[in-house]
Formats: C-alpha cells, structure tokens, sequence
C-alpha cells in the first residue's frame, strides 16, 4: 500500500510499505478515505519530536470503511464508515474507565521511553513516534487500529468526510481546550494560534457561552477565517498591535477569563524572547519555545484559567511561576481525551451547530502529502488545514 | 585459585615464551618473545603476592591492571595486522573474561562497602496498579504456567506439585532452568518463592497484592532477588544491553496489566519488530520476522 513516511527532518515521502495485519484480537483494519495533516504533525515534520525512525508511517487523523476486525471486535462490521480517534485506548485501565483516554495505561508498547522523558507514560498515539507506541499511522491506504471494540464512531452516510473527519483530533481538541475554560456567562476569552485547534477552540468557546472570544495570530487570511468561520468576536496581528495593550482595552483592564495557548512549542514572536529562546533551542538548552504561553499567564486577568492545547515536548525556560501563584491564575492542560467528545460532538454536528469543513482549504491526493506539507508548513496559498484523499 | 593460575601462566611464558606466542595468535619474532618474557614475570610476582597475602584486595587490583595492559597490548596486534586474527581475537575475549572474574573478586575481597555493594546480589522491587480484584490477579499468577505469558524471559513453568521448574531465555542463545518452591501462600495476599539447590542464578521472589485506596483496583508488588552472574557489576553491563532487572521487571508487570484488562499483549508494528521498527517501508521490513508474543518492547 502508500503511505505517507518519515523520512528525517523536513522529509516525508509516499512510499510502498507492507498492508497492515491484524496483531491483537481487538484491531480492526481500515481502508482510509480521508486523512489531515495536523499542525503537530509539522512538530514531527520540523523534527522537533525525539525517537521518530526514517520510515514511520505518520497520520493521526484519518477515516474510512472497516475492511477487516479481529475475533474480538464485535461492535464493528465490514464495510462500517468510521472515524477513529487519535489516542490509542483500551477502555479497561483505570484512566480509561474515568474518561480519560489519553492517559489509558496500556495502549504503549514502548511506555518505558515515554516514562524515561516524562516520568509517566501517556496512551500511545497513531503516528507519533516511538516514545508514544511506534503505531502506524494513518495517512495511508490502510492503516491497523487496535482496540477498535472501543475507539472508531460509526458515521452518518449523509454527513461528508470533511464534516466528521476532525472529530478525530482537532475539533475535540479545541472543544477540549474551551471546555477546560470553565467558561461562565460573559466570560472573555482569548485564544492563541487560529491553527486549525485556535480556531475550534475560538467555535466551541463560542458554544460554550463566551461572549467575547478573541483571536491571536499574524496572518490575516487565519484571523479572517476566524472572524467569519469560528465566530470570533475580535482579532488581533501581534505583529502590528502589542496584544497586551489591546487585550486590557477589550476587557476594561481586567484581562481575559481565559487563555488558551493553541500554538505549541513551536511558538513565532517579534520580540528579542524570540532569538533567545530559538538560540536556546538550537543548542538544546530548552526544547520548546514557550513564547505564547508566557504571553498568554501574563495576559490572563487575575483568577483566571490558562488552557493549553498546542503541543510541548519536553522543557520550557523562563516560565513566570510567579504570575501563576501571586494573581491565582490556574493552569490547565492535556492531549484531548477525544473518545470522551466524539459521540456529543457528533449530535452537535448533526444539529447543525458547527460544520468543521470550513477549516479546509486544500484537497490533495494521498500522493501528494509531500507537497501538502510544505504548504501548511510555509502557509503558501493562504493555507489552513490540508485534507488527503487515499481512496 | 586466581594466584595459581598468574603463577602458572607466568611461569609458562618465562620458560616458552615463543609457544604461548603462537598459541595467542602472534608473530614469532624477538620483540613479542621479550614481551612475553616480561608480561611472565609479572604475572609470576602478582601470582606470589596474592598467595602471600591472603585476604586482601590489594594485589587482586595489580591483576585487573595487568589485564588491562593485556587487552591493550592485544588490541595495538588486531589492529596491526600480519597476526593470526581468528585467535587473537579468541584471546582477547579470554583475557576480557578473565578481567570481568578479577573484577568481580577484587570487588568481593575488598573491605570498602561501596565496592562491595557491586557485587552484593540484585535487588528489586517495582510496583503496578491493575484495575481488577485482587482474587482474580492472586489466581492468575498462582497458575504459574501462566507466567511466560508476560515474563518475557521465562520460555515455561511447570507446576510439579510441590516444586516448579522454570525455564528462561539467558543472554547469547542460551538456556537457564531451575526448581523452584513455593515458600509462601496467602491466597488473594502473597505468593512468595525461591529456588532450589542447584540453581544456577540462585533467585527469590515475592509478589503482594492490595486494594489501592477509593476502590482503584489491585496494587502488585513484586520483589525479587538473585545473584546475577557478576553481581550488580554484571547487571550493570546488562543494563547497557537493554536487560537492566528493574527495567525488565517493570516491562513485565506492564504486560500482566495489559494481559488482564485488555486480554492480550498489546502491540505496535514497532514493538512486535526487532528494534525500534514501525512499520516501515518495504526494504526494511523484510528482514524482520513476526513472531507472535514477542518482547513488547
């Protein structure tokens, strides 16, 4: 089959690689129909993620029809349409029994790794090195899921691929990172990053009752479409504004209720901080540059919830500890537990309360993950989330 | 013992110097005949001073640097070429041998502790959360054929009655089997073991099991201890080989879990893969063999 491979820093290619076989009683094979490029695959792609290996297949949010379930899967059928979240859960450990699922205690085979660099391991995840399982990934013909008793949502025929497929990853993800807001009525809340998650996040902020939801970022086409897609009330380019002054002037000097960081360790600025921490980074004294996050505690009005759903890694430097403990500002944080928001998600869907297509703005064949890329990543052509078609 | 052995090897190289030349794989010529000359002399004095001194750790040491000369000497010939390759090679992994026991004995002679804790007997103790009663954990490991099923080293246990015998996997393709007994049964509490006589990584063992607070399953603690061949020294070399005890221990009790809430092994192309392989592109996955419950990990 094709699938779209690692093949070392700012390298992919689609390469003939062997179908997957069914491994545990409980995996279901998927044919993909669609799959996306997720704004952490681009921490992979920069080769920000340690123990990736030339040749891992990457892709965490993907669907299709089952084609193939082990003896133990009796909840699926051949020829079901699915979208298969991107954590990987048993449904038996006790994370996953308290919802949980991207903690689940047993879907890393390499838990070790992860332990070593975190000090506990989380679940393991498709595509996402070694550290987190060596799964396969998803932006392939055909791609092996375990546990599929528990983790792929049968989809309606009547709603499109794009319309569900981001309930595999980014619109949980950014409901997530709104709901951990704890968003009250006439709460402000601002979001850094209008990536694909910023922008779900900025939506789901909106369902959830903010009134007031702004935007963060430096390139007008995202702020757009957060404006006239995700319902933000305000946008802000921190390059020609000091985000700062303008927050405290749309919140009466209070600050936002919440923040939520949806940017990652990848963070862009125009201050001096920015050279810093990317010299930092280069001779690996941190790892990740956290330069939204600290914006974002400093922002954040006094007793408020600071969310952060963008991607760290590993280790932060200049971390204002003190903002967080003298103005009791609380800190909030996670990979989406996505089995816990498909289903609701899904009904919110087939309300008609959001359609999570207008995040789309390139189609492209499976053939071309190359090029889908290197687009997202140099945001050519205005663009916003890359969808792969493998069938 | 190690003093007669030096006073034996140092006598032969002294009155033969050229036939333990050609018996290590080097060149007959006078330069390694008064190499060898010198080399005997110094083993017949180390050899003397161990047997005239009795307990003492001292003289064990001149013997580790000796071996070290030794390597190194047989190393500058490997590389040096026009030598009999095959058997230099075979007396460097002899005189590496002999330096791990010098090591060893050196360390159990001395009289500092810190040293001595290198060659005191593996000790472990690791610990897991499994969201299931106890009973049902305490019956699954009191059956302890089921143990192979997530000890990835054990091959087979079977229960003779009032003993066991276990076999596992020990490093370089080889086999190690034991009896064992059971010392101690407290149904839905405690099973501990050991082996018996005769054994040759003589072991212990014991496995608790509690309800962890607020009704979140069983906590499995499991404790083991054993002479390693080379004491902790020999674990720590193993460490470097990815055999580490602790480590091991951890994996399995991490297979256990999986075994019992989510009915099997849980695998990834990369764990079932030798290596750190995910499912790969075709050239490198051919080489590698699926082999169903292997390591995961």
């Amino acid at each position: 089959m094709k699938a779209t491979c690692w093949m070392g820093k700012k390298r992919v290619e689609v390469q003939d690689v062997p179908d997957p076989k069914i491994l545990n009683p409980r995996d279901a094979i998927i044919r993909v129909s669609s799959t996306a490029i997720c704004g952490s695959d681009l921490h992979l792609y920069n080769g920000f993620v340690p123990s990736m290996e030339k040749g891992d297949i990457l892709g965490h949010e993907f669907m299709g029809e089952v084609v193939e379930v082990g003896k133990g899967v009796s909840t699926l059928q051949v020829g079901d349409r699915v979208v298969v979240p991107f954590p990987i859960a048993c449904g038996n450990c006790g994370a996953c029994e308290a919802g949980a699922t991207s903690l689940c205690e047993n879907s890393n085979p390499n838990a070790w790794m992860a332990e070593k660099m975190w000090g506990h391991s989380p679940c393991g995840i498709f595509g996402y090195s070694h550290m987190l399982g060596g799964y396969a990934g998803g932006q392939a013909e055909y791609v092996r899921v375990p546990f599929a008793d528990i983790g792929p949502l049968k989809v309606p025929s009547h709603l499109t691929d794009e319309q569900v497929l981001f309930l595999s990853d980014i619109f949980p993800t950014g409901y997530m990172g709104a709901e951990m807001c704890n968003i009250q009525p006439g709460a402000v809340v601002a979001v850094w990053g209008a990536g694909p998650v910023g922008l779900f996040a900025m939506a789901s902020a909106k369902l959830l009752g903010a009134e007031r939801v702004i935007a963060i970022d430096r390139f007008e086409s995202r702020l757009a479409r957060a404006k006239d897609g995700a319902g933000a009330t305000h946008a802000i380019n921190y390059e020609d504004n000091d985000v700062y002054d303008v927050l405290q002037g749309l919140t009466g000097g209070r600050g936002p209720d919440a923040c939520i960081d949806a940017v990652g360790l990848e963070a862009h600025s125009d201050s001096v901080m920015y050279a810093v921490d990317r010299a930092k980074q280069a001779v690996m004294l941190e790892s990740d540059r956290p330069l939204a996050l600290r914006q974002a505690i400093r922002c954040c009005g006094n007793g408020g919830t600071v969310s952060v759903v963008g991607v760290y890694g590993g280790f932060i430097d200049k971390f204002p500890m003190g903002a967080v403990v003298n103005r009791s500002l609380t800190i909030k944080s996670g990979q989406c537990h996505v089995h816990r928001y498909m289903r609701p998600l899904l009904e919110r869907i087939e309300r008609g309360e959001i359609d999570p297509s207008f995040v789309v703005t390139h189609t492209l064949p499976l053939s071309a993950a190359a090029e889908g890329y290197d687009l997202f990543l140099h945001q050519r052509d205005e663009c916003q989330k890359v969808v792969l078609k493998a069938a | 013992m190690l003093g007669v052995f030096s006073l034996t090897l140092g006598l032969a190289q002294l009155s033969a110097p050229e036939r333990v030349a050609g018996l290590i794989g080097l060149k007959n010529n006078s330069r390694t005949r008064w190499a060898m000359r010198a080399i005997g002399l110094r083993e017949v004095l180390s050899g003397l001073g161990i047997l005239a001194s009795g307990e003492s750790a001292g003289p064990l040491w001149g013997r580790l640097a000796g071996d070290v000369v030794d390597l190194g000497l047989l190393g500058r010939g490997l590389t040096g070429g026009r030598q009999r390759r095959g058997r230099l090679l075979a007396t460097t992994a002899a005189v590496a041998g002999v330096a791990a026991v010098d090591a060893y004995v050196a360390a159990k002679t001395s009289r500092n502790e810190t040293i001595q804790k290198l060659v005191a007997p593996v000790h472990v103790v690791r610990s897991i959360t499994i969201n299931l009663p106890a009973e049902q954990i305490y019956q699954f490991w009191r059956k302890l054929e089921n143990l192979p099923k997530f000890m990835s080293h054990l091959e087979s246990v079977q229960d003779e009655g009032h003993t066991s015998r276990w076999r596992a996997k020990a490093p370089a393709g080889t086999h190690v089997e034991w009896q064992a007994e059971i010392t101690l049964d407290r149904p839905n509490e405690t099973i501990a073991w050991r082996s018996l006589e005769g054994a040759s990584v003589p072991n212990r063992g014991a496995v608790c099991f509690k309800s962890s607070p607020h009704r979140r399953g069983t906590e499995v603690v499991v404790e083991l201890k054993y002479e390693a061949p080379g004491g902790a020294v020999g674990a720590t070399i193993a460490k470097l080989f990815g055999e580490e005890p602790g480590q091991q221990i951890a994996s399995d009790l991490r297979r256990l879990k999986q075994v019992l809430e989510t009915g099997s092994v849980v695998h990834s192309d990369a764990s079932i893969h030798h290596g750190m392989h995910a499912a790969r592109p075709a050239e490198d996955t051919e080489t590698t063999k699926l082999t169903e419950g292997s390591g995961a990990q």
